[in-house]
């Protein structure tokens, strides 16, 4: 079996195999007994006997979660406190996602969840309950690369590489925002679909902050990738 | 090798590798999240605790009471760190404050406590219950109140170089003077905002300690940690592969390296630090305001008879300079000139380097105060720089640059840039709802040199492996290194490998003052030279005659594998790049010219920058694809400094209020347009075997005068307080409708 | 972050009738606000009522023609509905302008309503706010009050209300509905939404505790050409210096409403009235009560000038 320590370079990690199911109990092992039962499905109709009564001492509340995280279901019993974001790298080990502002703030910890693209800072893990989550490692290896990434590599699309993981991520969206037709802050007209533009493209991208200052080259990758789909 | 005569034609300039634009080599990694950033090492501390910081809320005084039984009794808590526990900490020689406070408090989010827990959470909620009582005292913290009692500094601008300089008799030519101008600028304290935080693992083996922390200097890093913490230096490694930027920020040991260590002996088990994005901006270093006075006297003809250029700055008792002066006594002609830097004391957060620390904020002025003297001679900008080019130091007129290309920087970008349609008078142009306009600036910023080592070991494959202390902050260093060990071994790419950022490799230049590359490549070059005599010495080659090409060596008509030539136990070389008085001979620096066209909306006064052009002279580009990365990457920068970044001081309390990167505005992609970079061809076998310079902070220099001036050239409104928010102008602008 | 017990809801009356019944509940939606400020502990609840699980999520027609959006409803879906794009355009440009696509898809409709201001001061726990700390005083007053409010401000805060969707609303004369944690609901107008701050300014909306926004009901479409525009110092991904909302109908008559100046979206009707005098009529009326510090009285023009190119804009 795999473990789930797996460094993030290590492919199983990002090795689609839906039928795999592996389960791990993340953190701590102490089980906390009042931790709220929140099996599939089975959400309490009423607040569990704790609830608001958060144990002595301040101990951590804990609660299960099951999500897909690059099509691997994971079943985990999180700290209910843990974000989306601290629950890929701290315990899925899954580090290409990263933590930049820990506030929403430079979408550095972009990923897609069920199609969209998040700030995984800004979401609890236990929030998640059966999503599909796809992080940078998710996309692509670096042996076979999403179109995205290759397209970054080849117009040099960072420098520090730090931001990239949530360019790329929210690139992959933007493209298929676009083509959904939803509007943005500089679509001209909003009763007609937005264009696939240089315009577009900067303001869809501007939650995610490069400091190094790649915009230009990102831009160009972005536009190759798609006008290449178009 | 030292290297003190101007460099003869060597293998560098077959430019087989060197010169190529080659994708970055670690690209896939960063494109896939794949490279190991300091705090994401699981494999090499896979059982690390977590470290929270606790910081100081008062910027100066004492902690009168420190209660940590609460955070000490927390769930999942194993060790809290404060000054008392920690004992006996010296301070590191590029540290100005010290990086765990108390009981005295030096500075607003001073780190003043760590707890250490099993994870985050428990960690960060536990050190919400740290308890503390402070004794506060009144701080210094406005530099215009500061600035009379602002004194010269006793070690200079703190590079060597003097506080003051003074040429000829200035006040009587500026007196004389036909035309002059007579200005204060200012600037902001900025922030690096680089989007990796500080962080860093540290685990204890007995008595040595291994760091992996995101930091640019390997080597002041390890040897600032040992001083800090009273180790030999030998036993301390230091770490750092992949650094998500940098800007300056991380030449230095800051608090998260510091208390990682503390708190991993504390808590007998690897721990790990990162300093959260909200305290970041107070508790580490930023580019300290500058108040600036430049005078300018000149011939009606346009030719600069007087020019004088003197700053302010603040920084916490023994702290330095922002030299913002710097390229003023040598950028431009003149007879009669004087600079002079004065130093007051704050007790704001440390002041320190940032991305072209000196020129950055000093051109930000002294370019726009060319512009306004280009006004009112009635000259064109670009003639009137041109015609106050100099060849020469103008303090020290037997010094001639080394190369200078100035004047070609700015031709041939006005010429690229369509400046000919460019409408002297202001406010001329509209377009829609936008005022629009073009500005210029001239580019300038030092080439530095650094002893830089590397050690290049070659195997049985012919697979040459680059070893050295050097970082790659984003800058391209893997790719540059990799080019310069292929191009001197005579081997593809895909046969170097290049490790960095390991204090057990030889040490290195390190990242900072845009001089990592030419240094980090003359030191590999180095390496190289040694590696090619053994490999020709035990070949009984003539290295004279030897080739290295295609994996092979040849001389006469003999022809051996690399690999083979090194046998199956391989083959080592190791040197350093030193040099000799090249730099005292020749000025070394490095030239560009900026162009940029904004639009200033004509009601909300919101400016938006439309094009940008930068031509740099700057050496030989040793891969043009990650030096044009760097320079468009700085004129973002100048973007940033010229539109809205803006530490804001709240002179009450003695801290920067926008601590996040919600308040402290960076650019975004939607405030960048498409950007231009030409580099002039250009070879300086003054500066070194790889004939090259730096470019990464001469694309910032200039960049925010450009701008200014583009604003001012689009509304007439002319603003001297950078940086340029339409508050500082909209009652200026037409009236709306 | 304090410890919390979390709990998934189940439908709305019972939701609102566990927060009111559970000491230091909170919901939880978007979670975009609320996890960024307890991450600093300016929030601290002890209980998280997630509501995500009940399915407000739609965007319904009304028997007198107008929208009714789910509470939950997503900004970036808001937006991109074809009917709000259509007759409600001030709306869709109003999100369109807020935040970042990240955010957006995450942000709804009702979160965004109870969004916190973005005041320095009250971000720094270290620092007076009697926002965060009731009686603990105003460090922005004599601060640094650059982005903060002009009007409607009291001796007790100043800060504004950082939504660019609330602005909208208020133009259109939106109303939220909510449950009560007994089951009974209500209908609360936006403009009785959020408050002044006055001498509580932790009190921002008429919220009763435990209370639960259901949806935003908006009424049957104006008419009339729609714009939002937001002035900011960099070109996205930034809260408004000010913003402003206009519906203009082609005999020159209209609606105005202004963002980034006071607690709450400012309208003032009887400016309205102006309107077909132009801008700077309309903004003596508008911000007549103006009390701004040194460092944000550039605002008041601001408004004007903005409101001025939008109009002038407007008639094409």
């Amino acid at each position: 079996m795999d473990s789930p320590l797996d460094t993030p370079s290590d492919p199983s990690a990002s090795d689609a195999s839906p039928s795999r199911r592996d389960v791990l109990i993340a953190g701590a092992t102490t089980a906390i007994a009042s931790a709220i039962p929140l099996g599939a499905g089975a959400a309490p109709a009423a607040p569990a006997p704790m609830a608001g009564q958060v144990p002595g001492a301040a101990a951590p509340v804990r609660a299960q979660v099951l999500l897909t995280v690059n099509g691997v279901i994971r079943e985990m019993e999180v700290d209910t406190r843990t974000s989306l974001l601290d629950l890929l790298r701290e315990s899925l080990h899954l580090t290409g996602t990263k933590k930049g502002c820990d506030h929403g703030q430079c979408g550095a910890c972009t990923v897609i969840v069920d199609g969209r693209r998040i700030n995984s800072c800004l979401t609890l893990a236990v929030m998640h309950e059966g999503a599909a989550v796809t992080t940078i490692e998710g996309l692509g290896t670096p042996d076979a690369m999403h179109p995205m990434q290759a397209a970054f590599v080849k117009h040099d699309g960072y420098q520090c590489g730090y931001c990239t993981p949530g360019q790329i991520c929210s690139a992959v969206a933007v493209v298929a925002e676009i083509r959904a037709g939803v509007p943005s802050h500089v679509t001209p007209d909003l009763t007609a679909a937005p264009l696939m533009n240089g315009e577009e493209i900067r303001e869809r991208m501007s939650g995610n902050i490069c400091r190094c200052g790649a915009y230009s080259n990102i831009l160009d990758a972005i536009t190759e990738v798609a006008e290449r789909r178009a | 090798m030292r290297f003190d005569t101007p460099a003869a034609t060597n293998p560098i300039d077959q430019l087989k590798t060197i010169g190529q634009p080659l994708d970055r080599v670690d690209g896939p990694f960063k494109a896939t999240g794949t490279a190991p950033y300091a705090y994401e090492r699981h494999d090499a501390a896979p059982n690390a605790a977590h470290g929270y910081l606790v910081v100081s809320t008062i910027a100066k005084g004492r902690i009168t009471a420190l209660d940590v039984s609460a955070a000490e009794a927390a769930h999942g808590v194993r060790a809290v760190v404060t000054a008392e526990r920690a004992g006996k900490l010296a301070k590191g020689d590029h540290n100005t404050a010290k990086l765990l406070g108390g009981p005295e408090i030096d500075h607003y989010h001073q780190a003043i406590a760590l707890v250490v827990a099993d994870t985050f959470e428990q960690a960060r909620t536990a050190a919400g219950l740290v308890r503390v009582e402070y004794d506060r005292e009144d701080g210094v913290y406005d530099l215009e109140e500061a600035r009379a009692s602002a004194v010269k500094p006793k070690k200079g601008d703190g590079m060597g170089g003097a506080a003051d300089t003074a040429t000829g008799d200035f006040d009587g030519a500026f007196a004389a003077a036909p035309v002059k101008i007579d200005y204060i600028y200012t600037t902001p304290d900025q922030a690096h905002a680089m989007m990796e935080p500080h962080a860093s693992i540290a685990a204890w083996d007995g008595d040595s300690l291994t760091v992996w922390s995101a930091n640019q200097m390997i080597e002041w890093g390890v040897s600032d940690l040992a001083t800090t913490l009273g180790l030999p230096k030998e036993k301390v490694r230091l770490i750092s592969p992949y650094i998500g930027g940098g800007f300056g920020g991380k030449l230095f040991l800051r608090a998260d390296v510091v208390l990682a260590a503390l708190g991993a002996k504390a808590a007998g088990r690897p721990v790990k630090v990162a300093i959260p994005r909200p305290m970041m901006f107070n508790n580490t270093t930023h580019r300290p305001a500058t108040i600036q006075r430049i005078r300018i006297g000149a011939e009606e003809g346009g030719r600069i008879t007087a020019i004088a250029h003197e700053s302010w700055s603040g920084d916490q008792p023994d702290g330095g300079l922002e030299t913002a002066v710097n390229q003023t006594r040598l950028l431009y002609a003149g007879a009669h000139r004087m600079t002079a830097m004065r130093l007051a004391t704050l007790h704001l957060p440390e002041g320190n380097a940032m991305r072209a620390p000196g020129e950055a904020p000093g051109l930000m002025a002294l370019e726009i105060a060319m512009d306004e003297m280009a006004e009112k001679l009635r000259m064109d900008p670009i003639a009137f720089r041109i015609l106050n080019d100099t060849k020469v130091d103008p303090e020290h007129p037997e010094r001639p640059f080394s190369q200078r290309q100035l004047a070609e920087c700015l031709r041939l970008g006005g010429e690229r840039f369509g400046w000919s349609r460019r409408h002297a008078r202001p406010g001329d142009v509209r377009d829609g709802r936008w005022l629009v306009g073009m500005g210029v600036a001239a580019g300038f910023r030092n080439n530095l040199l650094m002893k830089s080592g590397a050690r290049v070991r070659l195997d049985r494959t012919g697979t040459v492996t680059v070893e050295t202390a050097m970082t790659d902050i984003g800058t391209g260093s893997y790719t540059i290194i990799a080019q310069t060990a292929a191009e001197m071994m005579g081997v593809p790419m895909d046969r170097v490998v290049v490790r960095l950022g390991d204090s057990s490799l030889p040490a290195s230049c390190g990242s900072g003052g845009q001089w990592g590359a030419n240094n980090a490549t003359s030191g590999v070059y180095a390496a190289c030279t040694k590696l090619r005599e053994q490999v020709t010495q035990k070949l009984g080659f003539n290295s004279q005659e030897a080739q290295f090409t295609d994996g092979v060596v040849r001389a006469g008509n003999r022809s051996i594998p690399l690999g083979e030539a090194a046998g199956p136990d391989g083959m080592v070389a190791e040197d350093a790049i030193e040099y000799g008085d090249l730099a005292k001979k020749y000025q070394q620096s490095t030239f560009a010219s900026h162009f940029v066209e904004v639009g200033v909306d004509a009601a909300t006064g919101e400016t938006r920058v439309r094009r940008m052009l930068a031509v740099c002279a700057a050496g030989r580009i040793l891969n043009p694809k990650t030096a044009r990365s760097q320079v468009i990457g700085a004129m973002t920068m100048g973007v940033g400094a010229a539109l809205m970044e803006d530490l804001h001081v709240d002179k009450r309390h003695g801290y920067f209020v926008n601590h996040d990167l919600a308040g402290y505005e960076v650019p975004v992609h939607a405030d960048v347009p498409h950007q231009e970079v030409i580099f002039l061809d250009e070879v300086d076998p003054i500066s070194s075997p790889m004939k090259a310079k730096g470019v990464g902070e001469l694309g910032l220099c200039g960049v925010g005068a450009a701008i200014a001036n583009a604003i001012y050239n689009a509304t007439g409104v002319r603003v001297r307080d950078y940086p340029i928010t339409l508050d500082k102008y909209l009652d200026r602008l037409p009236p709306v409708g | 972050m304090k410890p919390f017990t979390y709990q998934r809801a189940t439908s709305p009356a019972e939701a609102a009738a566990a927060a009111a019944a559970t000491p230091g509940a909170r919901f939880i939606a978007g979670g975009t606000n609320l996890l960024d400020l307890m991450k600093l502990e300016i929030e601290q609840p002890a209980h998280l009522i997630d509501v995500n699980t009940l399915g407000l999520d739609r965007i319904e027609p009304t028997a007198d023609g107008g929208l009714k959006i789910g509470a939950l409803v997503r900004n970036t879906d808001l937006a991109a509905d074809e009917r709000v794009r259509r007759d409600y355009g001030v709306l869709s440009r109003a999100l369109v302008a807020g935040a970042s696509g990240q955010l957006r898809n995450k942000a709804t409709t009702a979160g965004n309503l109870l969004q916190r201001t973005r005041c320095p001061y009250f971000y720094d726990t270290a620092q007076a706010c009697n926002k965060r700390h009731p009686g603990s005083g105003c460090a922005a007053l004599q601060g640094i009050s650059r982005q903060l409010a002009v009007i409607g401000v009291s001796d007790h805060c100043i800060a504004t209300h950082p939504s660019d969707m609330a602005v909208a609303l208020r133009a259109l004369d939106a109303t939220v509905e909510t449950v009560k944690p007994d089951g009974s609901t209500r209908s609360i107008a936006m403009a009785d939404f959020h408050r002044l701050p006055g001498d509580t300014p932790h009190i921002e909306t008429g919220l009763e505790s435990g209370e639960l926004i259901t949806a935003v009901t908006l009424p049957k479409p104006l008419g009339g050409t729609h714009a939002y525009h937001k002035v900011r110092d960099r070109a996205s991904y930034a809260f408004a210096l000010v913003s402003v909302a206009v519906v203009v109908q082609r005999d020159g008559s209209g609606r105005v409403a202004v963002g980034g100046v006071a607690h709450k979206p400012w309208r003032v009707e009887a400016a309205e009235a102006e309107m077909p005098r132009g801008a700077k009529a309309v903004n003596a009326r508008l911000m007549a009560e103006a009390r701004p510090t040194p460092a944000n009285a550039f605002k008041v023009t601001l408004v004007e000038r903005t409101l001025g190119a939008v109009l002038s804009e407007a008639k094409g």
